[in-house]
Order: C-alpha cells, then sequence, then structure tokens
C-alpha cells in the first residue's frame, strides 16, 4: 500500500450528499470511498460500485456444510462402524436431515462472516486511517483520490459548492496496517470540531 | 428500510424526542462513557454473588456425583432439563426479533434487537451448562462430539434426538453469536471513534476490527444481515423442534406427542419475548433510554405474547383433548391422574402453568394493559414463571409414576444444589447482561439512526406538508435515489 493524497468532503445530509455525488462523478473526479456512519440504501449504487457476490459465497458454504455432514454420517454409519439400531437402515435419511440442515447453518454462517472480514480486512488489531472521527457519527464523509493531473483547490471549491460543510486534503495510508486505536489516532474531542 | 422516505404520521414514532444522529450516538453511548450508578454494583454484586452459589453447587455435584441431586429410579430428568428447555426457550426470543422482524421489515426491531440478541447468547450458555453437567462426568463430555477417537473409533449415533440436540444448540449459540457480533462492528467503531480513555482507545479499537463506514464494507455487511436472518430464521424454528423431539419420539405417556414441535416453539418465542420486557422495562429506566425503547415497542412485544400465548393455550387443550379422544389408556392416565387431578403430587404445577400461560396473557388484548409499564413487567414475570411449569408438568408429570406402581411413592422434589445451579445460571446470566449493558451499546446505534427520518418523532411532525402532495409529485420528490 501506498500514500496517497486525497481531498476529503463531509456532508450532514444525505439529500445534500446524493446530489453532490452525481456531480463529482460526471465531473470525472475519483471517489475513493464515502464513509457513513449507517447504511444509506442506494448509495453503492450511486458511487457506481458492482452487487457484493457475499451471498454466493454464503450458498457455496452452505452446500459443503450440506455434503460435509451426509457424506460424513453415511460414511460413519454404513462403512466405519455399521451399528444396527433397532434394525433400522444404516443410512436412515430422514433421521439424518437435522443434523445435515444445522451443519449447513453452521457452515454458511461462519464461512460468511470469515468472507466478509477477510473482504473487508477486518480483524481484531488491524488499524486503517480514519479520514474524519465523525464518520461513524453523523457526517457522511466523501473521499476523492488525487491523482498527479487533480488540482486540490479546485476540488476543495467544487466540494464546497456542492454542499460540503468541511473540506480538507490528507494525504494518507489507503490501506490497512497493524496497529493501536490508543498510540496513533487524534484526539476528536480536544479538536475544535464545533460541539 | 424502504426506498420511501416517508412513513405514515397514523404509525406511532420509533424514536421520541427531538432527535438528531449526533444526539443518537450521544444518548446511547452515555451510559458506557459514564460511571455506572450506584443500582449497577448492587445488581452486579447480587449477580455475581448468585454465580458463586451456582459455582460451589456445580463444584459439589461434579466431585460426588449426581447423587447430590434427588433424581430417583423414575424421574431420571428433574430440574436440570427443565431449567435447560427453559433457558433455551428464553434464548429464541433475540434471534427471533433481530432475524425473522428483519426479514417481515418491523421497523420497531431496531429499538430492541440487540439488547435481545444479547440475552439470546447468554441464556443459550446458561441452557448449555444443565446438560454437560447432567452427564455426571463432566470432564468426558467431549464423548458426544464426532471425532476420530482411539476408542474404536466410537461414533455418536446421529440418529438419535440427543445428538441432533447438541448440533442444534452449538450452531444456534455460534449463528447467534456471529450474527450479533457483526451488528456491533459499526456500533464498536463509534465508541472507539468517541474514546477518550487509553483503555476505552484499545479495547473498542480491537473490538471493532478497523471498522471504517465505507460504502463497500456496509455493502457487505448489510447482504450479509440479509442471508443470516434468512438462515437463523428456519434455524430458530429448528432448534426448539429439536429440543422437542428429545421428548415427542421417546414412548413415554405424555410425551409422545407429534404437536410437540410448534408448541414448543409458540412456547419458546412467548417466554423468551417475556424476557426481553423484564429485562428492557429496566434497562430503559436505569440506562434513560425510554426515547428509543418507547411504550410502542412495549406494546408491540405485548402483541407478540398474545399471539404466542394463545397459540401455546390452543396446544394444551388440543394436547389434552387428544390424549382423552386418542383412547390410549397410559397416555389418557397421564394427563387424567397425573395432571388434571388438582389433589395428585403435582396437581398444582399443571394449574399454575395455565393460569399463567394461557389465562393471564389474555388480559394484553386490552390496549390500555398492553401499554401499561409496570403491568406489562409483572406479566413478564409471571409467564416465565408459568413457562418454567410448563416445563416442570411435561418432565416430571410424565415420569414420576411409570408402568409400575411399585415405583410410584417417590415424590421427586429438589435439592439445594439443584435449586442452586439453577440459582446460579441466574448469576451468570445478569453477570453477563450487566457488563454487557456496561460495555456494549445496547441499542443498534446504526439501525437506529437509518429509521431516524422515516420514524423520529420531530421527523414524522414535519410530513403534514408530504402527505398534502399528490401523488406524482410524491414520486419524483420523496421516492429517494430511485437511478
Amino acid at each position: 500500500m501506498s500514500v496517497k493524497k486525497f481531498v476529503v468532503g463531509c456532508f450532514d445530509d444525505e439529500k445534500v450528499l446524493f446530489p453532490a455525488i452525481k456531480n463529482v462523478r460526471r465531473a470525472g473526479y475519483k471517489i475513493h470511498d464515502v464513509y457513513t456512519p449507517f447504511p444509506v440504501h442506494g448509495l453503492d449504487h450511486a458511487i457506481g460500485i458492482r452487487e457484493t457476490s457475499l451471498h454466493t459465497a454464503g450458498f457455496i458454504f452452505g452446500i459443503t456444510g450440506t455434503a460435509t455432514a451426509l457424506g460424513c454420517m453415511g460414511w460413519i454409519f454404513t462403512s466405519d462402524w455399521p451399528l444396527n439400531i433397532g434394525g433400522k437402515p444404516h443410512f436412515p435419511l430422514p433421521a439424518f436431515i437435522p443434523i445435515t440442515f444445522e451443519t449447513t447453518v453452521l457452515f454458511a454462517s461462519v464461512g460468511m462472516v470469515m468472507t466478509f472480514c477477510y473482504l473487508c480486512q477486518m480483524m481484531p488489531g488491524v488499524k486503517k486511517h480514519h479520514f474524519h472521527p465523525r464518520a461513524t457519527d453523523d457526517l457522511f464523509v466523501m473521499v476523492i483520490e488525487c491523482t498527479e493531473k487533480t488540482n486540490e483547490t479546485e476540488v476543495t471549491s467544487f466540494l464546497q459548492t456542492n454542499g460540503a460543510i468541511e473540506v480538507n486534503v490528507q494525504e494518507a495510508e489507503a490501506g490497512w496496517w497493524f496497529g493501536r486505536y490508543d498510540k496513533q489516532q487524534k484526539l476528536y474531542r480536544h479538536e475544535e470540531v464545533g460541539y | 428500510m424502504s426506498l420511501l422516505k416517508y412513513e405514515s404520521q397514523l404509525r406511532e414514532p420509533l424514536v421520541d424526542g427531538d432527535k438528531d444522529y449526533h444526539q443518537v450516538t450521544e444518548d446511547i453511548c452515555r451510559p458506557i462513557e459514564t460511571k455506572p450508578t450506584r443500582l449497577w454494583y448492587i445488581g452486579f454484586t447480587i449477580a455475581v454473588l448468585l454465580l458463586c452459589f451456582g459455582v460451589y453447587s456445580v463444584y459439589r455435584e461434579v466431585v460426588y456425583g449426581t447423587g447430590q441431586w434427588n433424581l430417583n429410579k423414575t424421574v431420571g430428568w428433574g430440574w436440570d432439563i427443565t431449567n435447560f428447555v427453559w433457558w433455551i426457550g428464553i434464548g429464541h426470543a433475540g434471534t427471533l426479533i433481530s432475524a425473522i422482524l428483519l426479514l417481515f421489515r418491523q421497523g420497531w426491531r431496531t429499538g430492541v434487537n440487540r439488547a435481545a440478541e444479547a440475552m439470546t447468547i447468554f441464556a443459550v450458555i446458561c441452557a448449555g451448562q444443565f446438560p454437560i453437567f447432567h452427564m455426571g462426568r463432566v470432564w468426558m463430555f467431549f464423548f458426544v462430539l464426532p471425532y476420530p477417537n482411539s476408542r474404536g473409533p466410537v461414533w455418536p449415533n446421529f440418529a438419535s434426538p440427543l445428538m441432533w440436540d447438541v448440533f442444534a444448540v452449538s450452531t444456534y449459540f455460534t449463528v447467534s453469536l456471529l450474527f450479533w457480533y457483526s451488528g456491533l462492528l459499526p456500533d464498536l467503531a463509534t465508541l472507539r471513534d468517541r474514546a477518550r480513555t487509553k483503555f476505552r482507545k484499545m479495547f473498542y479499537g480491537l473490538t471493532s476490527f478497523g471498522w471504517t463506514g465505507s460504502t463497500k464494507h456496509w455493502q457487505r455487511h448489510e447482504s450479509l444481515s440479509l442471508v443470516l436472518a434468512g438462515i437463523s430464521t428456519p434455524l430458530v424454528l429448528s432448534v426448539h423442534t429439536i429440543v422437542s423431539f428429545d421428548f415427542a419420539t421417546s414412548v413415554v405417556p405424555g410425551w409422545h406427542t407429534t404437536i410437540f414441535p410448534p408448541y414448543f416453539v409458540a412456547g419458546a418465542i412467548f417466554s423468551g419475548f417475556a424476557m426481553v420486557q423484564s429485562l428492557l422495562i429496566i434497562t430503559r429506566k436505569v440506562l434513560a433510554l425510554e426515547d428509543y425503547i418507547t411504550v410502542g415497542h412495549i406494546e408491540a412485544m405485548n402483541k407478540v405474547i398474545v399471539l404466542t400465548g394463545s397459540i401455546v393455550g390452543c396446544a394444551y387443550l388440543t394436547e389434552l383433548f387428544v390424549a382423552w379422544y386418542g383412547q390410549n389408556q397410559y397416555e389418557w392416565w397421564a394427563f387424567r391422574q397425573n395432571r388434571l387431578n388438582l389433589f395428585s403430587p403435582y396437581g398444582w404445577s399443571y394449574y399454575g402453568m395455565m393460569f399463567c400461560n394461557v389465562v393471564s396473557p389474555q388480559l394484553f388484548w386490552s390496549r390500555k394493559l398492553r401499554r401499561n409499564i409496570a403491568f406489562t413487567f409483572f406479566m413478564s414475570v409471571l409467564i416465565n414463571v408459568g413457562m418454567w411449569f410448563e416445563r416442570f408438568v411435561i418432565i416430571v408429570t410424565s415420569i414420576y409414576r411409570d408402568y409400575l406402581p411399585s415405583a410410584w411413592s417417590t415424590y421427586y422434589s429438589p435439592t439445594i444444589w439443584e435449586i442452586g445451579f439453577y440459582l446460579g445460571t441466574f448469576g451468570l446470566f445478569f453477570t453477563c447482561y450487566f457488563l454487557f449493558a456496561k460495555f456494549f451499546p445496547v441499542i443498534a446505534v446504526a439501525e437506529i439512526k437509518a429509521i431516524l427520518k422515516t420514524s423520529g418523532e420531530n421527523y414524522k411532525a414535519k410530513m403534514t406538508e408530504t402527505e398534502k402532495m399528490d401523488a406524482d409529485k410524491f414520486y419524483i420528490e420523496e421516492v429517494e435515489h430511485a437511478h
């Protein structure tokens, strides 16, 4: 990962944010990301990212669970150690359904959560750069990535005319690293943020 | 959340007071960032003391064996399995609220789901203790797990309902934990970004996994919640169904009934909601969260209680009718002599159950009583007492008189260590809950923000203008982001 330059615009209303995103994209600037305190519906389409395929991963994990459960129980009861339980069949499918179902759910959910953490690069001890500490509170933070050709003052004024309440330019590491939030974080209360 | 930025004013607001996004964060994070009250310390101390008594009771059981309990020749399952089923039933409300109500798009879920899910996890932990210690040689509990071993290998019987139970309960615990924790991540990040002390920065920094609130992450998060809700819904129903199979697949009169699965599931939701009521009525008061857990939320849960209570009542009567109509003399004996007969040794438990679970919830048909907080609290405790009686009736009255009349004189009553074990799980449950309420947000902050502009009181008040608008104009201006 490398350190890049970003123009950061903060919005306090999603009604202002959406037209701003439209204008920014129309003007040809590259939106790095938009950080929001809660899921804003339609925002993913507005900034033009594709649908997630996480549910497909969930389906694959689920099927794996089904196959594992049926395969293991079948192998154990028919070939590894066949038991005579009241003269019943060695492969009693109806009696295997509950465990098969539970294993399917278990594999699907554990697998999906792990995939989610992997895709989002999240785990305990991971640290990421925060463009604005209020992005998890009440601000919608739009981050525009600068290239060599970008004129920062132009982008800044562009964002301001589009309703951003606060705009600044930051040089930041775009990826993640191992770090501690108590060591490397700017204090948010001690800044003059208006309350 | 729908695409509409509008919700009828006829619907009660879900968030009271003049709130904006920042105020929501402040209100919910305040109890975590200030010192706990005296009440919190008193409650926590009582819970820890109960837990210690429970640990000592269990210690005696482990060292001296299950003889410390009054289980006898016919009553092999007594208080322990009763308590297991009771706790696991309570553990059904959380995932039901967060999964089924998410699929049904019920907005009021957002105020109560976080605390209810936490309650689910703690209740399942408590439930799990009973069958594990009931094994007697608890240090060999891992024998129930199917793993290649040097004893043959000897595998567990996968066709046995008790084995299904192992899978169901452990899967339920894992999935509930993942669901709860993935929902917590954004709120822990909020706390991390507000943290001022070194400990809080480190603790919430670690627990929030580096969440930033990126759009792509939210998109995946939404997808994850939806799929987890989708697969948790049948899971919730399956868990208590499988618990009921422990009984229903046997040939014991009083247990051998096909109605058990739906009857158990309805009972579980019934008792789970009652426990959520008991906890949240106290929580909202102590943490001053009345604006987020409103009387409307309490009423909505009371409606679920009256519905599931009626299903349970219907199941009791159906079961009774079929016992008579089925003309199986053993089945009818179990009902007529061991339950219906008030003067039989355990007749009181059957009538206690009928009163608490069938008669008393019917009072909730009255809107006035549904919205009465003190009455709701009283009822929620009464219902959980009733649901404990239900499990006691099912287990003990079915087995204390078996096919051999010479064994009938043995009356089962618990020893102090059996009661201590039960009290100990209360201690465990409340210790966990108190710690949860101190260190984690008891309300889903991000989810409240997502519904704030449609269901907040101050935003709803501004919607009179919108209501006068004609349909075409409304569609153009208020149907949001239909790109």
